[in-house]
């Protein structure tokens, strides 16, 4: 009878390769594969939609600035962060983020319910300049959003690549891509009652006080002020989803 | 350089140019005409040297190692300075002076550098080493290994002018875009098949433990690297891309990937050093034959499942954290397993901690090791995690690892091979060497006491709640409360850079030392006596 000796694959290399490589992959598979098709994981929770062009953009501007490096965008099911963030984050709040952007540090507070806590004015102010309205803060300042144009030239096929990636834009979101986002940002006004019908719970207005140009500011704050905001947590049922 | 060098480096000429001429945003015009650049210097050296005599297979290929040695010192150092940037940015916010020189965009340049540059380049000329002596053959396909070497660094440029630029996938340790990426891949896989094909014409009927460890790690970072950069570009001709996954599964392969690049490349491909450098330096044989099976069987399947403890009680399912809680306290064992065949490999030579620094180094580095992972399974149980999460406790952790154990295992090493690739009997100075462990373990000490004291404390104070059951503490208050922790930090990291900046001379000295000065130099057996 065939007896295993571990020198079989001591002198066999490709044996080695092969061994190494599936005894790899199992834990992944285990632990991965079950999320794609888990009720809890895969839930649709009434309010989430698809970011709007220019929420995406300013989504892009917190990725390109690596907030994430210090704010966490998930708040834990634990007495003190739910006092102190607001209710615990759901999977569905990030089903439409590509990448996720849940973070591992929080040199700054949790972001991910930080959508309407402050005004649009400080929240320019406090990226202008965060000493002025926290003299403990460590952040840098960003100062130069506003003083940079945003660049939108992509917006069409930024929305394409993530209904490719799987978010369902649909074509006339994404037909109207450019739209959207001048309209949100006030540039044009035209098209408001379209915009709103494309994106629920979507405001559009000047988020930097300047009218006159679509800043880098405009884009990060309209993003900064949806986060968290589109579940309404007076109507979910966490029971009906008990994770 | 042969036709077939000649050819590939006509093509990334080529790619560079297309990419130029029909780039949509500046960082991928400014990559693709640094491709060209690139390529064309190479292609005009490859022209001068054109040859088409075969190496002398009898002898090692021991120029890309030298090279790779000399990489690996110079981005420690850089990566270290960054470091002290970043970690001064933190105590003085001042020190923010422009866009590019932000915390959010030096923090990857800072742990990229250290972990793909520094560590890369140590694991990548270690193993081309190790591989050679263990298989007494040449590394395999000719050239095929200064291409790893140079496309390695290419890599390593690419992603560090893209991050201080704000290109970024924003997944921590996997920031490059998704061209870089696919650089990468190119040069991993020409990284695996050297590694193989030098395995296929050994001369050894035995593969040597290290080479086990080299192989799992080159093999898993490859299918990591695959997996959790799956994305699709806005433009093929620009920058930026969206992942393929999104929210919770996304999260999930974001950790996977990176619990398994501490896993494979900072455990078992630097254990592939430890169980080669520290036998050999030691003049003994590995501790125990049989535990080094069962502790490279057992490591590389239990690490893979403990992604899941880096998103304890967020929007991942239970039955996910509990697993890989459950595994990461099993990795406790083979990690063990591992420190202890090496540091049991001293056994009859204890008193060599005494009489040589390079052993008291690689002593250091396993007593790190072992600290390290049994810190990481303690952090990762709910409970504890609950309070460290997010909090300073997790980096202390990661430098007690990269500093103590991948910084010490690697400055010992270098100290052992750079002797053996220049053909000198010593390294220029051991006083120098004692030197340089002691600013790297003062240092590092500073460092990750400050880490524990302020990590816990901002934990313990944001659950802080006052008797009329309010929490106690703003959130502002608890970032004032860690400055003087932040200040210690930078300091101790000072200490390890200075002791960087003793090894590069050191090295320096050793490489360019006289016959008359390697006559005078004091070798281990001398300075004991």
């Amino acid at each position: 009878m065939f007896k295993f000796k571990h020198e079989l694959i001591e002198k066999n290399a490709t044996l080695l390769l092969v061994g190494s490589l599936l005894v790899v992959t199992i834990g992944g598979i285990v632990e991965i594969a079950p999320l794609f098709y888990l009720e809890n994981t895969i839930e649709k929770v009434e309010g989430m939609r698809p970011y709007t062009p220019l929420e995406l953009k300013g989504r892009e501007i917190y990725m390109r600035e690596g907030c994430y490096n210090c704010h966490s965008q998930m708040i834990r099911p634990l007495r003190d962060e739910v006092e102190r963030y607001g209710h615990y984050s759901l999977a569905a709040e990030s089903m439409y983020d590509h990448p996720f952007q849940w973070g591992s540090k929080r040199t700054g507070p949790d972001l991910a319910r930080v959508g309407g806590r402050y005004s649009d004015e400080w929240h320019v102010a406090h990226l202008k300049d965060p000493k002025a309205l926290v003299p403990e803060t460590v952040m840098p300042k960003y100062a130069f959003l506003a003083e940079t144009k945003l660049d939108y030239t992509l917006i069409e096929k930024t929305l394409k690549a993530n209904w490719w990636v799987g978010v369902p834009y649909t074509d006339e979101q994404m037909a109207n891509a450019k739209i959207d986002l001048e309209t949100q940002a006030e540039l044009d006004g035209d098209e408001i009652d379209g915009f709103e019908e494309r994106y629920q719970k979507a405001s559009a207005r000047v988020w930097d006080n300047n009218p006159n140009m679509i800043s880098e500011m405009d884009a990060l704050v309209a993003y900064l002020q949806m986060l968290g905001t589109l579940v309404d947590f007076d109507l979910y049922d966490a029971n009906a989803n008990k994770r | 350089m042969s036709i077939y060098s000649i050819i590939f480096l006509v093509l990334t000429t080529m790619c560079g140019l297309v990419g130029a001429a029909f780039a949509v945003d500046s960082v991928f015009a400014f990559h693709s005409w640094l491709t060209v650049a690139i390529s064309l210097a190479f292609l005009f050296w490859g022209i001068r040297n054109y040859t088409t005599e075969p190496a002398d297979q009898s002898r090692y290929m021991d120029g890309v190692v030298r090279w790779g040695i000399i990489a690996t010192i110079f981005w420690g150092i850089v990566g270290f300075l960054v470091g002290i940037v970043i970690a001064t940015e933190l105590a003085f916010p001042e020190v923010n002076l422009f866009k590019e020189m932000n915390f959010g965009r030096l923090r990857p340049l800072h742990t990229s550098a250290v972990i793909f540059a520094f560590c890369g380049n140590a694991l990548i000329a270690s193993s081309f080493y190790v591989v050679q002596r263990t298989t007494s053959a040449r590394l395999a396909l000719g050239n095929l290994a200064w291409f790893v070497f140079w496309g390695y660094q290419f890599f390593i440029i690419l992603a560090a002018t893209s991050y201080v630029l704000g290109v970024t996938q924003a997944r921590e340790y996997a920031e490059p875009e998704w061209y870089i990426d696919i650089w990468l891949t190119i040069v991993w896989v020409a990284y695996l098949i050297v590694f193989m094909g030098t395995l296929f014409k050994r001369k050894e009927p035995h593969i040597f433990v290290a080479n086990w460890f080299y192989l799992a790690f080159i093999v898993t970072v490859a299918m990591l690297h695959l997996v959790n950069n799956m994305a699709v570009p806005v433009s093929f001709f620009g920058v930026k891309s969206y992942s393929l996954f999104s929210g919770v599964q996304d999260a999930l392969t974001q950790w996977w990937y990176g619990h398994n690049a501490v896993g494979f490349f900072l455990t078992a491909g630097f254990l592939g050093i430890m169980y080669y450098f520290v036998p050999k330096r030691a003049n003994r044989p590995i501790y125990s034959y049989r535990l080094s099976i069962v502790h490279f069987w057992s490591l590389i399947f239990l690490y893979i499942w403990a992604g899941p403890h880096h998103l304890h009680y967020t929007a991942l399912p239970d039955w996910a954290q509990t697993l890989g809680m459950v595994f990461s306290i099993m990795l406790w064992m083979p990690s063990w397993g591992g420190m202890i065949n090496g540091l049991m490999t001293l056994q009859g030579a204890w008193d060599k901690i005494r009489t040589d620094p390079i052993i008291k180094m690689f002593v250091l580095s396993l007593a790190f090791y072992g600290m390290s992972t049994f810190e990481g399974p303690l952090m990762a149980i709910k409970e504890v995690n609950s309070l460290s999460h997010y909090t300073d406790w997790t980096i202390g952790h990661v430098h007690s690892a990269a500093l103590g154990w991948n910084g010490m295992v690697t400055f010992a090493m270098i100290y052992y091979i750079v002797p053996k690739l220049w053909g000198k009997k010593e390294i220029y100075s051991l006083r120098l060497v004692n030197a340089h462990f002691w600013l790297a373990t003062v240092g590092i000490v500073f460092y990750i006491s400050a880490m524990w004291v302020s990590g816990i404390m901002q934990g313990v104070m944001w659950k802080t709640y006052n008797a009329a059951g309010f929490l106690e503490y703003s959130f502002a208050e608890t970032v004032a409360a860690m400055f003087p922790y932040y200040v210690i930090r930078t300091s101790g990291g000072v200490l390890f850079l200075i002791g960087a900046l003793l090894m590069a001379y050191n090295v320096y000295r050793t490489i360019t030392m006289s016959k008359e000065e390697e006559a005078n130099i004091e070798t281990v057996t001398e300075a004991a006596a």
